[in-house]
Order: structure tokens, then sequence, then C-alpha cells
């Protein structure tokens, strides 16, 4: 790796949302330990392309730079993943470097995870706790199913899983796995529990849980290993049930 | 449910493909299964299924509504999904992508083969009997799309068992996932062969 002195970044570019995107290459002096960052931040410093053409510097988005925000998420030589956890070293070159397809562009590697948080929303992804006086505290958790739900709340919405499901595109309005495992995160906490009628609900209108195929690509692709396959099957199961409680009537249906 | 209405259809999709479909795909080829013991068994086995009551009543409740169904809503699903098997080449995306290209072969020959046996059977244009698959699996190129047809169909019906047990949540751990997914490739093979083995019989007398 010493004898290496420069890195090569093809980027596909897009100057605004409705523009045509379209690649540039850049050669980036080598630095050991660089990540894709480190290379963008490089480009942004001197933003001449491999022709020796002065251009706009690549925009990309990023904030913790240590894979627990999402928000740095884009394909990288083909495949989805957080660019502050991608080592140059450990990279393919040339690096080719792309928004994520899911997802509108905004300019060139930042889009827009908006569905991601309008998902949230439709499943309830979070506790009311907000009343007119103190409710004291809560029912206790048992530690085991702690142990199991914190996994869960690792989910940084870095929209990963969405990119590599077959069944989320433009053509299908599929909520996406991170939403439905979350669904069952706020689910298995004793305060959310009391409101998990309301977050099947959300799944099973349309759009909802039912537009998984089983692929299970975003097991597989979860930068944070949540076991989003068993979340989604605990919800199909929970969904079931409630299909049944709201037709046939039951007095747990809350 | 009015506002659960595709979740509703989905899971009907899901179901209709187990039951009645799969259960009426394993009557269909195990009663096949008869031409093997002979022409007269099969003769036999097949006027007792064409001769049971309320026949037409069976056939569009067991049979063609819910393939109807399962075929419409299919052929959508198969449109919506984005296959990317050559970027995520993992076991169960290829599964996912085979289970719609299995999907569209069944349909094609599913409609084929009943054009050619019910529906002709129906118009009067020929009789349930050993004779008429006899003839049809004679040519070798008929014989090779009802094998690619029967195995198509059957791999469909397995590995949407598997399907039907995760979407409905029967399996939710990784590992009964795993086991199901070891079961169902079972059904495959012992299915397959079920249906293949009359195949053999009927284009070959063996």
């Amino acid at each position: 790796m010493a004898e290496k002195q420069t890195v090569t970044f093809i980027i596909t570019r897009q100057d605004s949302p409705e523009s045509a995107p379209y690649e540039e290459t850049f050669h980036v002096p080598y630095r050991k330990n660089m990540n894709v960052i480190s290379g963008l931040m490089e480009i942004r410093k001197n933003p001449v392309n491999a022709n020796g053409e002065k251009t706009t510097p690549v925009q990309w988005d990023m904030n913790c730079l240590e894979e627990v925000c999402g928000a740095c998420s884009m394909v990288i030589n083909g495949t989805a993943r957080q660019s502050c956890a991608a080592l140059v070293d450990e990279l393919e070159q040339p690096i080719r470097l792309e928004p994520m397809s899911t997802f509108p562009v905004v300019r060139d590697l930042i889009i827009d995870r908006e569905r991601m948080f309008d998902a949230l929303k439709q499943v309830k992804a979070w506790i009311p706790i907000d009343g007119t006086h103190d409710l004291g505290p809560g029912p206790r958790m048992p530690e085991k199913k702690r142990q199991w739900a914190y996994e869960l709340s690792k989910c940084m919405t870095c929209g990963v899983c969405l990119e590599a499901c077959p069944n989320v595109n433009d053509k299908s309005d599929f909520i996406g796995p991170a939403a439905i495992s979350q669904a069952r995160l706020f689910n298995s906490h004793p305060t959310g529990e009391m409101n998990k009628s309301e977050r099947l609900e959300g799944l099973m209108e349309d759009g909802g849980i039912e537009g998984c195929g089983n692929a299970q690509n975003c097991v597989q692709v979860c930068p944070k290993g949540i076991p989003l396959t068993t979340s989604i099957a605990a919800m199909n199961r929970a969904t079931s049930i409630q299909s049944f409680k709201n037709f046939f009537g039951s007095d747990n249906a809350h | 449910m009015a506002e659960h209405r595709e979740f509703f259809y989905r899971r009907l999709h899901s179901l209709l493909g187990v039951v009645p479909i799969g259960v009426f795909l394993i009557q269909h080829l195990v009663v096949n299964h008869f031409a093997v013991y002979g022409e007269e068994s099969f003769n036999k086995a097949a006027a007792f299924m064409h001769d049971l009551p309320f026949r037409i009543v069976l056939e569009t409740f067991i049979i063609f509504l819910p393939i109807l169904f399962h075929a419409i809503l299919g052929v959508y699903i198969v449109f919506t999904a984005k296959n990317n098997v050559k970027r995520y080449g993992f076991f169960r995306n290829w599964l996912f992508y085979l289970q719609r290209f299995t999907g569209i072969v069944t349909l094609i020959f599913i409609s084929w083969h009943v054009w050619e046996t019910r529906v002709q059977i129906g118009l009067g244009n020929a009789d349930l009997d050993y004779s008429l698959m006899e003839g049809i699996l004679a040519n070798p190129i008929m014989f090779w799309f009802y094998i690619i047809g029967v195995i198509s169909t059957v791999f469909h019906f397995s590995n949407g068992l598997w399907g039907f047990l995760v979407s409905w949540g029967f399996a939710q751990s990784p590992r009964s996932q795993k086991i199901v997914t070891y079961a169902t490739l079972v059904v495959f093979l012992v299915v397959s062969y079920i249906g293949i083995r009359s195949l053999i019989t009927f284009a070959y007398g063996v």
C-alpha cells in the first residue's frame, strides 16, 4: 500500500434534483488510513477533476463520522453503506461513488431520506407519554426483552436496507424494513405496548408491511446488524392477529 | 377492512397459493401418478375425479377462481419488484427472483395446459383419458415443455409455502425460517418426482 500515491474516485454527480446525472473522475493524494469521506474532503479542498479542469466540489451528507447517524450512506463500489466507515485501503480501485437510487437526489451524493421519516410517522414510532399531570413511573421491562429490543434501537434510519430491498422502488409504495422494525421496538416497550394496535394499524395501511417479498437483503446489508427479517416476521404475525381481532372483535385490541 | 384492502389482498394471495391451490396441485399430481400403474388404473382414477358430485362448483371455487385471483395479483407483484440479484446475490434474494420468474413461467404453462386439456374436453373436442396425455406428451417438445412447467409450478409452490409461513408470521426466528427452507426443499424434490414420474410414463410408457 505504501507505493500508492493517489486514489481514484469515479463519482456519479448531479447538479440539481431535476438535472441529469453524469460521472466525474478525481485523483486524490493518498494518505494512510483514509476513508471515503477524507477523500471527498480532499476533492473539496482542491476541486480539480482527472482532466485537470476546475470543477465544483462534490457535495455529500455527513454528521457523526462514526457510523451512528446514518447521514453519509451512499453506494460505494455497488454496495450501499456508510462512507465514514468505508476505508480506502479496503476498497477496490477505482472507487465508484453513487447516490442511493431509492431516494430522490438533492445534489451529487446528497439524497433526501424524508420517506423514511414519513414511514416512522405512519407506524407511530414513538411512545406518547405527554399528559396534564405526572403519570408516575411506567411498568418495568424484563431484562431479556430489553436486550433484544436494544438491538432494534440501533437503527439510524440510514436507508441502506431500503436501497438493497427489491420491493422498495418507484413502482411500489412499500414502507421498507426500517420502520417495520421500529414498530416492533416500540411495541415491545411496556409503555409503548399500550398503543400497539395503533402502530399495527399503521403497518396494515396501503404501502405498509404487505409490500415485503421476503428477499431478506435488508438483514444482510444492515450496518448495525439489526435482525430486520425477524422483526418483519414478528410484525407479520402481530398484524395477522390484529386483523383477526379487528374482524371478529376482541377486548384486547388496544 | 376497507382501509386495509391491500393488506387483505396480499394475505389472501399468500393463503390461496397454499389452500386451495397448493392442495389441489398435490392432489392433481398424485392422481396423475396412477398412470404409472397402468392405463386402466389412470382412467379409473380420472373418471372418479371427473364424476365427483358438484364438479363444476368444486372446480370453480377450489381451482378456477383462486388461481385467477392469485395470477392477476401475482403478475402485478412481479412487475412492482426491481430485481437486484446482480448487486445483492444472496440466497434468499435469488429465491425471491426465482419465485417471480417461475410465477410467470407457471402462468404460461397452466394457461396452455388448461386450454389443451380442460377446455378441449369441455368443448367436446377431447376425452379425459390416458390417450389424451399420451398424445400430447409423445411430442418431445411438449414433453420438455411439461417437464419445465411442472418443475416451475412445484418450485413456485414449495418456495411459496415458505413465503406463506413467513408472511403470516408462523416462522419468526431465523432458525425456524432456515428449517422451513430445508422442509420446503424436501417438498420440492418429492412433489417434483411425483409429477415428473407420471410425465415419463405418459410419454414413454415406462
